[in-house]
This record gives C-alpha cells, structure tokens and sequence, in this order.
C-alpha cells in the first residue's frame, strides 16, 4: 500500500509507545485528503482501459477504450444497462480483473501489479458477500484484522461502524439471522471499517425492496459525505444514479455515452441512447430551418415547430432528431395541434398520448389538478407548446 | 373396536382420525424401509451380535467355538500365559499391530487431504460443464476391483517391475531398488485406494461454496494464505470431515493392501484378525479383536463429534 495507510512509527522507544497511542491516522489522512484535493489527483483514474473476455473472434469486448477520473470526496455512478460494462470497470479498480490494455490509477498512482488486497479500495458486493461462518462483529473486523490492527482497536472500531448503520448490539449474530436490508448494512460496515480511499459499491441496493432501497439511498449519501470517503456506485437504477450522485458516467456497450451532473444528464442528454435510458423522452424526426437567436428553428413532420438547443449538425435543410421531455411540453384546450389518445394515470401526474396530424405520437406529462382528477380526457383536441430550448438536437 | 360411536365429541373424532392417520402413514413408511431393515437385520446386525457371543467363549481346537464362557480372547489381547505356570505376561504384540495401523490410517488420512484438497479445489473452480468430467475421472478407479488396482501396483514397483525396469534401463541404477513388502509399499497402496473417497466429499462441500466469498476477502486485504485459512478452509469443514473419516474408518481396517503389498511382514489390524479366523483358528480371540476396534473407532468417532459440535454452538451463542 501506500504511505499513508501505514502509520507513522516513532523509533525511540517510550517516546515510540506514547506517539503510538496517539491514533495519528484519521489526522494524516484527512491532511493527506486535503493536499490530494488542492492537488488535483484523482482518487481513481482510468486511461484508455479496453478488457476482453475470452480469446480472438470469441472475444467479449466488455470494455472499449474507457478513461475517466473520479475526483477525491466524489459520489460518482456509474449508470447502464446490464451488460454494459460497469461492473467490470468496478472490478478492474478492486483488482479482480486485470486489464487488457490500458491502466488503472489510484491516487494518481498505476496499481496494475497490485493484487486486491493491496489496494485501499473495498467492496460492497451486490450479493453482499459476507462470511456465513462468521458473527456480524467478525465480519467487520476482518479487514482490519487481516491488516494487522492491535485487538482493542479493532474492538473499538467494530461498535463505532456497528453505530454507524445502525445495528449496535447485533455484532453477536450470524448473517443468516440478518433480514437483508440488514446483511446490507454489514458489508457497508465491513467496507468502511477500513477507511478506504476509494469505497465500491456494485449495486447493492438491487436486492432490497422499494422503502427500503429509498431508505438506503440518502443513508448512503449521508454516509458519504460524513466519511469523505470517495464512493464509485454501480447502478441500472436511473433514480438512484439522479438523487444520490455528485457526478453520473452512463455507459453502453463497454463506452462511456457521457459523463456529467445529474441535471447535465437529465437536461442535455448529447446521444438517444442517454435520452432514452435516463427518464421518459419523446423522440422527433425534424428537418432543420435555420438559425433563430440562440436556437435552431426546427419543424417536425406533425406540424410542431421546436426552437432546440443547437449543435454540430445543425445546417438547414439537415435531418434531426430531436429529444423532448413529456414533462416539458403543456397542451392547451382548443387547439388542433393533437387528439388525445390515451391518458395513463401515475399518481402525481398524467401521462397523456398525444396523436399528431401525421399519425405521430406524443407523449405529455402534466400534473394533476388538487383533486386528482385529469386536465384532458380521451378524444380532446389539444394545442401543443414547447418552450425555447425544451428540445434538444441530438448528435446522433 | 367399532371404527366411530356417536357418542363421542366431534374434537375426539378428529383426534380419532388423525391418529389412524398417522398410524397409516408410519406403517407405509416402515412398509417401504422394510426389505433393508430386514438385510441390515440379518446380515449386519446378527453377525455383530454372534460376534460379540464368540469373542466370551473358548476356542475349540481346529476352530470353531466351545460352548463354555471365557474372557481368555481380551486376556490374551494384551497378556501371553505362561505355558508352564499359567500366569500373565505383558506381551504388547497385538497392541503394537493396532498401533501401527492406527499410524498407518492417520498417516493415509492427512496425506490424502494434502493431495485431494487442491484437487478438489481445481476441480470445483472449473466452468460447470467441465466439473462432472472431472467428478467422472475421480471415479474411474471404482470401475475395477480393489485386488486387481491393487496387483496392479505391485506389478509397477516390485523389483522386476516397470519402475525399476526403466531405471535400470536407463542405467540410473544397477540393483532394483526395493520397493514392494515395505511399509512406504503399504502407505502408498492405501493412498491410491482411499484418495478418491477424500476428493469427492471436499469437492462437494467446495463446489456449493460462493466464490465471491473468496474475492471478498482478497477485498478486506487478507493474502492468499489467509483467504484459505479464514475463508476457505472453515466454509469446507463438512467436507474435510466427511473425507476424513470416509478414508479413516475404512483404512484402519484395509485388509487387502497390507497383505499383498506388506508381503504379510507389515501386518494390520484387519490381516490379524483375518489370521485369527484362517490359520490360528482362534474364532474368540479374532473376535475380540474385531469388537475392539470397533469399539474404539466408535469412541473416536463420538469424542470428535461430540467436540466439533460443540465448538460449532459456542459460536453460535
């Protein structure tokens, strides 16, 4: 590992003893923390990292060409479809997997030859992994006894994570005697004992039930922010990756499509792929106008006139697809814009399918009104309004 | 007895029925368990009974038993009469045999866990449809009898036997080396029939095992060596113990190895009393023999369970 997680040794004998008790290290890796921020080191950084599995034409390629930077202090996702490579990025970080071209840093240092337990990165596994022969305290003390921590530390380590989530006094049981959202809470216990640099986390919400999963979502980031502990969160869940991340990478096909905020993610989706995986999105085939102010004038086969967000592609006279937001859009009564085709009651809001003069669909989000009730029936004829900047052109 | 009387509470009838119930059921069970209990009874527990009644008798002159009570066979476990005045002498010759088999098997029980646990190891991080081939390969060594596998090594290291035949060929050596009637001869017979019996139940306790629970302590900084003390080793237990005592309880009793590969110069305790029942003729002497062993396999057997569990609930407390 590396300086900081050794702690610093006195060599003159009694004075050694007395600094020793003195825990110096939370002090040095908070000042550590601190100089690697100002320093702009990121806590994990790949570059130019492609993993194969398998050989020649069999060869998955689970990732292709991926580099990124997650900066220290972050809670950064890493949002996509199964399949899509997050949880082999993730591994390639823990040191499971080693890749097959490219490398891997932490702390701005190359860990390629480092096995697993050399690394001060840890793991919250989706299937929590805890140890099924060992009581919850064992299972929490396990890292930092494997790191060689003198017992009554560990002793004193093992209550303070057990306070941590919320389990004090049920160090004695088994795993097997845990409810999930319980077994959950030890694997994030038995992670952070360690004080990590770096805390994995590979779904582990996926297993829990909705309350629960919500519950656990602002304890995570709570978590986070009290520990300063970098988190690298793996997640399919859009929602999860919106409310709880500080930065979001939603990936494809072993590609980063696009590495932002959650808003960014949200409001500027740059391909369909984003657009399509995180929230609902209408999408419109259109043809460029020309320039309006600091829009694009673009007109949709149905007879809708957008002013979108301008890109590369963005000559008139070019074909477009255009991404909408149903919650974005407002319908009037008296148009001749749309019929309503169908309403879809989702509790805060209706979701209105529009037909359009060319057949097209569209859909609409509105709120209800106080009582619940919807703003349109079916077979209403309504007009469309998309505000400025509403759409948004994408690149492909 | 009449089947319902109209006089009796509903609840009694209820009760009535379930009884019959129940008893339909066990008398189907034992129905089913009865042919093997009938065998076991027969051949398993009748034999051990008739044993047990031998080993208190005398013996009779060209074998077979005198009907008259004696504890002559225990005695003479231990002491040897004196031919002249009758009294004992302490003559640890039959104890010795014990010994050594005991040796023999507990030697063959921890060799076959050194060997079998890796390969067990491999064969359980192997992809799935790999596994049964190997499960299949374990098991090919069952396909021909125990004497013949047995024959079979004696033909490779016997003096004029393959081993040495290639050596000398390639002039490594110029006398055979002596192999065969040893007890190095002995262990490695008992090895080669008993290893599978050790693979097979620590590849099935390995192959349930969650290999995440292996990467996850590569996570929490514990070295390979340790991965396998802390992690690894515990979570197979039911299956070292199995192996242990599948390799234990049989080898202490081999009969078949010793003979033709000990050359009858390296006794063990099933050739003794074997010899008992062939040539001494001496029916109680090897019957008490036999219970001995028995019951000291038994007494074993229930001190290291009896330990192992308790051990297992004082973690659970």
């Amino acid at each position: 590992m590396h300086g900081i997680d050794a702690p610093f040794k006195c060599p003159w004998g009694a004075w050694r003893e007395a600094f020793n008790l003195l825990d110096c290290r939370p002090v040095w890796e908070a000042y550590y923390r601190e100089i690697a921020i100002l320093a702009d080191i990121a806590a994990v950084e790949a570059r130019g990292v492609t993993k194969i599995f398998g050989q020649g034409q069999d060869g998955v390629r689970a990732l292709d060409e991926v580099s990124i930077a997650i900066q220290q202090n972050e809670f950064f996702t890493l949002l996509g479809p199964s399949g899509c490579g997050k949880t082999t990025l993730l591994r390639l970080i823990a040191g499971f997997e080693q890749p097959t071209a490219g490398e891997i840093l932490l702390k701005g240092k190359p860990v390629e030859h480092l096995p697993p337990y050399q690394r001060a990165v840890n793991t919250v596994f989706q299937s929590y992994a805890l140890f099924p022969h060992m009581t919850v305290a064992q299972n929490i003390a396990f890292g930092l006894e494997m790191r060689g921590s003198p017992k009554e530390k560990v002793q004193g380590v093992v209550e303070e994570m057990l306070a941590l989530v919320k389990m004090t006094g049920l160090g004695g049981r088994r795993p097997a005697q845990l409810s999930g959202g319980q077994q959950q809470r030890v694997a994030l216990a038995r992670a952070l004992a360690n004080h990590p640099d770096v805390l994995l986390l590979d779904e582990p919400l996926s297993a829990l039930d909705l309350k629960l999963r919500q519950e656990m979502r602002s304890e995570l980031k709570n978590l986070q922010r009290r520990t300063g502990i970098t988190f690298v969160f793996v997640t399919h869940d859009q929602e999860e990756a919106l409310t709880m991340s500080d930065r979001i990478a939603v990936m494809s096909k072993g590609k980063i499509q696009q590495l932002g905020s959650p808003i960014e993610i949200y409001e500027q989706p740059v391909n369909r792929f984003v657009a399509d995986f995180i929230g609902d999105t209408n999408f419109v085939e259109a043809s460029v106008d020309g320039s309006a102010g600091e829009f694009v004038h673009c007109r949709a086969a149905g007879g809708l006139d957008f002013l979108a967000n301008p890109t590369a592609n963005a000559a008139p006279g070019a074909k477009v697809t255009l991404a909408i937001r149903p919650e974005k859009i407002g319908l009037r009564s008296g148009g001749e814009a749309g019929t309503v085709a169908q309403t879809v009651y989702v509790g805060t809001d209706t979701n209105y399918e529009l037909s359009l003069a060319d057949g097209s669909r569209l859909v609409v989000r509105l709120q209800n009104a106080v009582d619940g009730r919807a703003q349109f029936a079916v077979g209403d004829k309504v007009g469309i309004e998309v505000p400025a900047g509403a759409a948004r052109m994408l690149v492909d | 007895m009449s089947v319902s009387t109209p006089s009796l509470a509903p609840s009694e009838r209820v009760a009535r029925a379930q009884a019959l119930m129940r008893r339909r059921w066990l008398r189907s069970r034992y129905g089913l368990a009865a042919p093997a209990l009938v065998i076991i009874g027969l051949f398993g527990v009748l034999p051990l009974v008739i044993m047990v009644i031998y080993s208190f008798l005398e013996a009779g002159e060209y074998g077979g038993v005198v009907w008259n009570f004696s504890t002559e066979a225990y005695v003479s476990f231990l002491f040897q009469r004196d031919i002249f005045d009758g009294h004992l002498i302490f003559s640890p010759d039959y104890l010795i045999i014990f010994l050594r088999s005991i040796l023999f098997a507990a030697a063959t029980t921890v060799i076959c866990l050194a060997l079998g646990f890796p390969t067990a190891y491999f064969m359980a991080t192997r992809p799935a449809h790999q596994r049964t081939l190997w499960v299949f390969l374990i098991t090919i060594p069952f396909w021909s009898n125990l004497l013949v596998r047995t024959l079979a090594v004696m033909l490779i290291i016997r003096d004029e036997g393959l081993i040495n035949d290639v050596l000398m060929a390639l002039g490594l050596i110029r006398a055979p080396i002596v192999m065969l009637y040893t007890d190095g001869a002995v262990l490695l017979g008992l090895l080669y029939s008993f290893l599978p019996f050790m693979v097979l139940p620590l590849y099935a306790s390995l192959e349930k095992m969650d290999f995440r629970l292996v990467e996850a302590g590569f996570d929490l900084y514990a070295t390979r060596g340790k991965v396998l003390r802390r992690i690894i080793i515990p979570l197979a237990r039911p299956g070292i113990v199995a192996g242990c005592l599948l390799v234990f309880i049989p080898a202490i009793g081999a009969y078949v190895t010793p003979l033709v590969l000990g050359g009858g110069k390296h006794l063990m305790i099933g050739d003794l009393i074997a010899l008992q029942f062939a040539s001494s003729r001496n029916w109680p002497l090897g019957s008490a023999q036999a219970l001995i062993l028995m019951t000291g396999v038994l007494v074993a057997l229930l001190f290291y369970v009896r330990s192992t569990t308790g051990k297992a609930q004082a973690l659970h407390g």
